[in-house]
């Protein structure tokens, strides 16, 4: 399966390679794009990037795989992800882990089969004063509990 | 109490150029172009103004690093990648005052004859993103970067760069290498940034907050700034506080304000009564206190002579009833996520460290443990290409000798007495 940018896209992506004096920088935001575009960066992405940037696939896996927000794998349709560290872990966090992994049937690293969940325990999301935190997809919710999360949720189509 | 960041924070529309103008903004800008760039770098370097990304490097030093030769052109780098757990500063700065950051931005680089500069934000940021973007398109708009500005002659051009997880990539040198469309790899030192950074030209890296304390400092005087803080650590810093207190949230505090005056007093004490055990002062990596340490004030150097940091200014309350040894297990856990692997005693170590202290907290602690772990630290410490490694071991050096009876008793009952569970 062969993937391509949308002219939006790619009029974007040269309005980014023009802010960099170097081609090789416009690696991580090409990579943003290719995510949003397809969902996840396939194997089939970065070797369209590669062509499309003019380098060897190989350097755009590597960028790739090195930052955890690029997902190499297809995510649900929303992404949980829980912080797990100190600040939210001293409010409960890993009991909202526990939860929500109930809840979904899934543990943290998993997709619902239904294609709708994928679930994630990450670190430090840098919102520590309204612990426990988590973002699906790219929001924000603060301040959870298991009440919280189950209003979310639900009410997620 | 004089504030210079937080002042407008509670007006939603501050964020926007309008109020920004409204409330005297960019005035400061006006009155640094009119002016010779070296007094604004003496200014800065009067004011006491003392990095806020956890070093503490006094700004107007770094900044005189540059070389004299004008021929290379240079960058000024804004590290807004805030992934010190337990700091959350940053993204207040540029979700309520993005404004306050970029005229930093504009006067910093005229200060330098810098005429290209990059916020690297956090990739998970996305919001604080966009309204840092719309900051940027609205000072372009209004002749605050760009060509020829305000008449001045002056030009420059500024972007926003997004990360794509990885907390290495705070370290300044991995920042270069990931604003380059790298691996965030951190580099070693020597060349400085400020001979070879990056796109192999000089470049000066500045936290967000450093930044954006710049304009308060044109306006009023660099002696003036000083004067809030302390001796040689001028002004106020935003100090997040986060744990379970009742008035969690992040406070501009003079730089002397007494750390339990920053739990009791302005973060409320701890919630339902709980009593304080512990404390990390300044970002997961600095050196944790005892209850009994906290009668002092928060400038770099005070926190220093009790063998901690004022770091990034996050201050993490850890109530009676947690335990010690899965608290350094969950930041052990994290370091060793977080290591780059370039370094052999940093990739092992701090996966080392991860599982001691894990099997501890089990219940499968092994006689000898303890001393194994500080064999680790000691062949850690000071021994890597970036400070990484110095950051997992400070918080388990320190948990160890304050909290060691703790960890022996896990040792010698094979369990965790608290239940294994915050
Ligand atoms: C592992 C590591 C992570 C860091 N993370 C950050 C960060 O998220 N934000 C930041 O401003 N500085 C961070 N720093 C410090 C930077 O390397 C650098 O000192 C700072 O950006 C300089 O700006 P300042 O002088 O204005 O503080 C980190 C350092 C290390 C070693
Ligand atoms: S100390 Fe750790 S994080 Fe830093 S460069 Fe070495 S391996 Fe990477
Ligand atoms: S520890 Fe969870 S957001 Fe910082």
């Amino acid at each position: 399966m062969s993937v391509a940018f949308s002219d939006a896209a790619r009029s974007e992506l040269e309005r980014i390679r023009s802010r960099y004096p170097d081609r090789e920088a416009a690696i991580l935001p090409a990579l943003h794009l290719a995510q949003r575009e397809f969902g996840y960066v396939s194997d089939e992405a970065i070797v369209y990037l590669a062509d499309l940037l003019g380098f060897a696939p190989a350097r755009i896996e590597g960028v790739a795989t090195f930052y955890t927000m690029y997902n190499r794998k297809p995510v649900g349709k929303y992404h949980v992800q829980i912080c797990r560290n100190i600040s939210c872990s001293l409010l409960g966090a890993e009991h909202l882990i526990e939860h929500v992994s109930k809840k979904l049937g899934v543990r943290p690293g998993e997709t619902t089969p239904d294609g709708k969940f994928t679930l994630t325990a990450v670190e430090c999301l840098g919102s520590c004063g309204t612990a426990p935190v988590m973002q699906v997809n790219d929001d924000y919710h603060e301040s959870l509990t298991e009440e919280k999360i189950d209003a979310l949720l639900d009410r997620l189509p | 109490m004089e504030t210079v960041l937080t002042t407008h924070f509670a007006n939603e529309q501050y964020r926007h150029a309008d109020t920004y103008l409204q409330f005297g903004g960019y005035e400061a800008l006006r009155k640094a172009l009119a002016g010779p760039r070296e007094r604004i770098v003496d200014e800065v370097k009067k004011a006491n103004l003392r990095g806020r990304g956890g070093a503490g490097f006094p700004a107007g030093v770094k900044w005189g690093f540059l070389p004299k030769d004008l021929s290379r052109p240079r960058v000024l780098v804004i590290n807004a990648d805030e992934g010190e757990p337990g700091t959350f500063k940053d993204r207040q700065i540029m979700g309520k005052a993005p404004h306050l950051l970029l005229e930093g931005i504009a006067i910093a680089s005229y200060a330098m004859s810098i005429h290209l500069s990059y916020i690297y934000i956090r990739g998970e940021f996305i919001r604080e993103a966009r309204i840092v973007e719309e900051a940027v398109a609205e000072a372009y708009a209004r002749g605050f970067f760009g060509k020829n500005i305000l008449g001045s002659g002056f030009d420059l051009e500024v972007s926003v760069h997004r990360g794509a997880g990885a907390y290495i990539c705070g370290e300044e040198t991995s920042l270069i290498n990931s604003l380059e469309g790298k691996r965030g790899w951190p580099r070693i030192k020597p060349p400085f940034p400020a001979s070879v950074g990056a796109f192999g030209l000089p470049t000066i890296v500045n936290n967000v907050e450093t930044i954006a304390d710049v304009p308060w400092i044109v306006t009023h005087g660099g002696e003036k700034f000083a004067a809030l803080g302390v001796e040689k650590n001028g002004g106020t810093r935003l100090i997040g506080v986060s744990g379970p207190v009742n008035r969690p949230g992040v406070y501009e505090l003079p730089a002397g304000v007494l750390l339990r005056e920053i739990i009791y007093t302005h973060a409320g004490g701890l919630k339902d009564g709980r009593q304080l055990k512990a404390v990390i002062p300044g970002g997961s990596s600095t050196p944790v206190l005892r209850p009994d340490e906290i009668d002092v004030t928060y400038d770099i150097e005070s926190m220093a002579k009790i063998g901690t940091m004022a770091g990034s200014g996050g201050v993490i309350v850890i109530p009676e009833g947690t335990c010690m040894v899965r608290a350094l297990h969950v930041l052990m856990n994290f370091y060793a996520h977080e290591s780059c692997g370039q370094c052999t005693p940093c990739r092992e170590g701090t996966g080392w460290l991860s599982k001691i202290v894990g099997r501890i907290e089990n219940g499968q602690g092994r006689e000898g443990d303890l001393e194994l772990v500080l064999d680790v630290c000691d062949n850690m410490m000071g021994r890597t290409i970036c400070p990484l490694a110095d950051a997992a071991v400070m918080p388990a050096q320190s948990f160890l000798w304050k909290f060691r009876d703790e960890f022996e008793y896990h040792i010698k009952v094979q369990k965790c007495p608290f239940g294994n569970k915050f």
